[in-house]
């Protein structure tokens, strides 16, 4: 594998942002067949087209995912990617690591795969870029005999679960979402694994409403943070921050100068509710007229916390664009309790509800959201056993056209023409 | 011994998951977990965390290309062995973050990040651009209409100072996918950079029938262009599909489903912009990206079309936006006309919607404003 002339992305490796290209033209010193990563993304950059062939079928036996197969279309010029595959490998929850685990991984890779990575893929996996079909069970094996670490999915399946990294480093976090993310993501291993669904299906953990892993975005359940009481109001920190002794937004403003804090302009005035005052220089909120949108809390980190009966809001049906549209994830479940004690069994049953349903009534590569929404949601709460509540929507329909079912209307449907036209001739 | 293909089911161990999180956790980590009372930024890149037990950890996050080798990895090890006990971690928008237990550590640990010249930037904190969440582009895509490792490139280079500093009305996040599956997060950022086809796929009739399963190819369409056709390969009559080409916006769905109908084109593909998505509740509620310049062209390596593009917007909105205004609430607030016109970006037909529930976002009043659209 030789080196090639990449003038064009030679000129990606000035400026200030770490170079992919310097990173590449590195480790292709000791690994050669990154000179025809280089060489082959060269080509693209001057044909303006991706040079890899449609699609390809790999894995490792016992599962139906975890591995993206793919070839180059000129292997003869590119013979080092001629097998390109990846491998989604299950990152821990937060992603925290030690330099024991990583140096072992990358020991690993140096020695079956390129040597590139991905920190991390867009689901969570750590992406391990580019190696050929016969060291994909050699690096399993190794993987999970030295390392005790699996794959994560691909297919139709359970991708692999991600949180934000909650309780470890965050004051917000309403419950922790490191474990349930490691809990549940134990618990459904063989759904990770053996795709037995329409289409894939994802879970995200967010510790509160900031939403710091996208779960209303990404995700088809989003577990998102939240609380049921009141907001825990420190008013001598408050006074810190009036006094301009505290920075406004952890000091996430401090570039540009936006003049002394202002609590009234700044919190007062923003929230969305309107539901905070000043009353003998106390900082007043009437709780129950809260949306909990953090805006607040985000501004006075010092003096505002969160409630103390925490638990989460659950959201379904997230979805990129194909095929109906872009979806966000809908509420379904404002509060429930997520916590180890029971196991998190009213979670799981709710996943599993939508789970029995979704996996008989989904068509072929239909998302969970976008059958909620050839259902209807008045249906999918019905199958789900949930009352609706005006939390359930934005605003009420517009439209009449409503359905009633047969039992709800007295007298039913089963009606007689003969009867009606006794009392009015046609 | 190892992996023995003649025996391949012997001795394999599967469904063991990810490791134990806690396991990484830095003791400071572990010994505070769900204890943390409130946190600061303290300059650009560095946060302080303050638990009820009185213990500090300071975070020094880092600016990452994402697409990284071995050897960059051993060197962050390097860099954690020697400054945080064998620690770090990563974010949900792939920055790197080395975390210390006492402000005195700060200090060496910048001055090492710093001695490796530009690899390790600090920054991506608070009000300003940190890093771009994206997709595998040319490096390892079969569907993209761009590239993703490059274009992010081009773009942090020209918005670095974003990155270093905190100076934006509030936190801008912007996202690329390579094409409209959008894999991770386009759809709902305040700057989305897309790539996207114009020209309908071909139709490889000689290999169809071999490589694909028709229906899958016809129901993959979200505007029902493809519909079954018969068609003579080599005097033989095969089954294929023909694309009412009038139909298709150039999604490219086809294609996943089918090998057989490739459409990537170096003169159609190119990449569109989007603005105003965001994630997070706080006081307005999760929102879509709007497209709002529908195409500019590839032209690697620098893309300087998109760079320019997105340049503009994000000091447009900076030097417009009240504090604590998204990308979003900003165009919102003046309203899209406004926009538009502060942004010096031509409307075109392009970005009024025409799929399934359009109407929905025309203007159904007489309230806007006069701009310069206006002649």
């Amino acid at each position: 594998m030789a080196k090639h002339e990449t003038p064009l992305l030679d000129q990606l490796e000035s400026g200030p942002w770490p170079s992919f290209v310097s990173d590449i033209k590195r480790q292709a010193e000791t690994k050669p067949e990154c000179w025809d990563i280089l060489g082959v993304l060269e080509l693209s950059y001057e044909e303006r087209i991706t040079h890899w062939k449609h699609g390809g079928i790999v894995g490792v036996f016992g599962y139906g995912g975890g591995v993206v197969g793919r070839y180059v279309d000129l292997p003869k010029r590119f013979p080092g990617v001629e097998h390109f595959h990846t491998m989604r490998v299950n990152q821990p929850s937060s992603k925290y690591y030690t330099t024991k685990f990583l140096r072992q991984l990358s020991d690993l890779w140096e020695k079956h795969g390129s040597g590139m990575t991905n920190m991390h893929g867009s689901t969570g996996d750590i992406i391990l870029l580019g190696c050929r079909t016969e060291e994909l069970e050699p690096m399993f094996w190794d993987m999970t005999h030295e390392m005790n670490q699996d794959l994560g999915g691909s297919g139709s399946n359970l991708r692999t679960p991600a949180n934000c990294l909650g309780q470890s480093r965050c004051e917000w976090s309403c419950y922790d979402t490191e474990e349930v993310c490691y809990n549940l993501t134990m618990h459904y291993q063989d759904e990770l694994h053996r795709p037995a669904f329409p289409y894939k299906f994802k879970f995200k953990f967010s510790g509160c409403p900031n939403d710091c892993v996208s779960a209303i975005a990404r995700s088809d359940v989003a577990v998102i943070g939240t609380w049921r009481d009141d907001i825990q109001i420190d008013q001598a920190a408050v006074k810190e921050y009036i006094a301009g002794n505290y920075p406004g937004n952890g000091g996430a403003h401090s570039g540009r100068d936006w003049g002394k804090f202002d609590i009234q302009k700044e919190v007062i005035d923003l929230c969305p509710t309107e539901c905070m005052w000043m009353e003998d220089g106390e900082l007043k909120i009437d709780n129950s007229e809260c949306t909990r949108c953090m805006h607040c809390i985000n501004v006075m980190p010092r003096a505002l916390r969160p409630g103390k009966d925490k638990g989460a809001t659950i959201c379904v049906g997230a979805k990129a664009p194909i095929l109906d549209g872009a979806q966000f994830a809908t509420m379904i479940v404002p509060f429930m309790k997520i916590e180890k004690e029971n196991d998190y069994e009213e979670l799981i049953d709710f996943i599993e509800k939508i789970w029995d349903w979704w996996m008989v009534e989904g068509k072929n590569r239909e998302r969970c959201g976008e059958c909620m929404q050839r259902f209807g949601l008045p249906e999918f709460l019905r199958i789900m056993g949930l009352e609706p509540l005006p939390q359930h929507i934005k605003e009420p329909r517009s439209n009449p056209y409503v359905f009633w079912k047969e039992e709800e209307v007295p007298g039913g449907w089963e009606r007689d023409v003969v009867e009606f036209r006794k009392k009015h001739a046609a | 011994m190892g992996y023995n293909p003649e025996k391949p089911m012997e001795g394999r161990i599967s469904d063991i998951g990810p490791r134990y999180y806690e396991e990484f956790h830095p003791p400071v980590i572990k010994a505070n977990k769900g204890k943390w009372l409130w946190h600061e930024i303290t300059q650009p890149g560095v946060l302080m965390h303050k638990s009820e037990t009185g213990d500090e950890v300071y975070t020094v996050r880092v600016g990452c290309a994402r697409l990284i080798s071995i050897e960059y990895i051993r060197e962050v090890c390097d860099i954690a062995d020697k400054h945080c006990d064998g620690y770090l971690r990563f974010t949900t928008r792939n920055n790197i973050e080395f975390m210390v237990d006492s402000k005195d550590k700060v200090q060496p640990l910048l001055d090492t990040l710093a001695s490796y010249g530009n690899s390790y930037p600090v920054g991506g904190t608070g009000a300003g651009v940190t890093n771009i969440v994206h997709t595998q582009g040319w490096v390892h895509c079969h569907t993209p209409a761009t590239d993703a490792s490059g274009v992010v490139k081009a773009v942090m280079d020209e918005l670095f100072e974003y990155f270093v500093t905190m100076s934006l009305p509030a936190q801008v996040r912007i996202a690329l996918a390579c094409c409209l599956n959008m894999c991770g997060a386009v759809h709902a950022s305040d700057i989305a950079i897309l790539g996207i086809h114009r020209k309908p796929p071909m139709i490889d009739h000689s290999r169809i029938t071999g490589v694909c399963e028709i229906p899958l190819a016809i129901a993959a369409c979200p505007t029902g262009a493809i519909k079954p056709a018969k068609t003579e390969v080599d005097g033989k009559e095969i089954k294929t599909v023909k694309v009412n080409n009038s139909r298709c916006m150039f999604c490219g769905n086809c294609y996943t489903m089918c090998p057989a109908m490739p459409l990537a084109d170096p003169d159609g593909d190119g990449i569109a912009i989007l603005v105003g998505g965001k994630i997070s509740n706080a006081r307005t509620m999760p929102s879509f990206s709007k497209m709002v310049i529908p195409w500019l062209p590839n032209t690697p390596p620098r893309w300087p079309e998109v760079v320019g593009a997105v340049k503009k917007i994000v000091e447009t909105y900076a030097a417009d936006a009240k504090k604590y205004e998204r990308v979003g609430d900003w165009a919102e607030r003046i309203g899209w006309e406004k926009f538009f016109e502060k942004c010096e970006i031509p409307f075109t037909d392009k970005s009024i919607d025409d799929y399934r529930l359009a109407y929905d976002t025309w203007r159904t009043s007489t309230q806007f404003k006069y701009t310069n659209a206006i002649k």
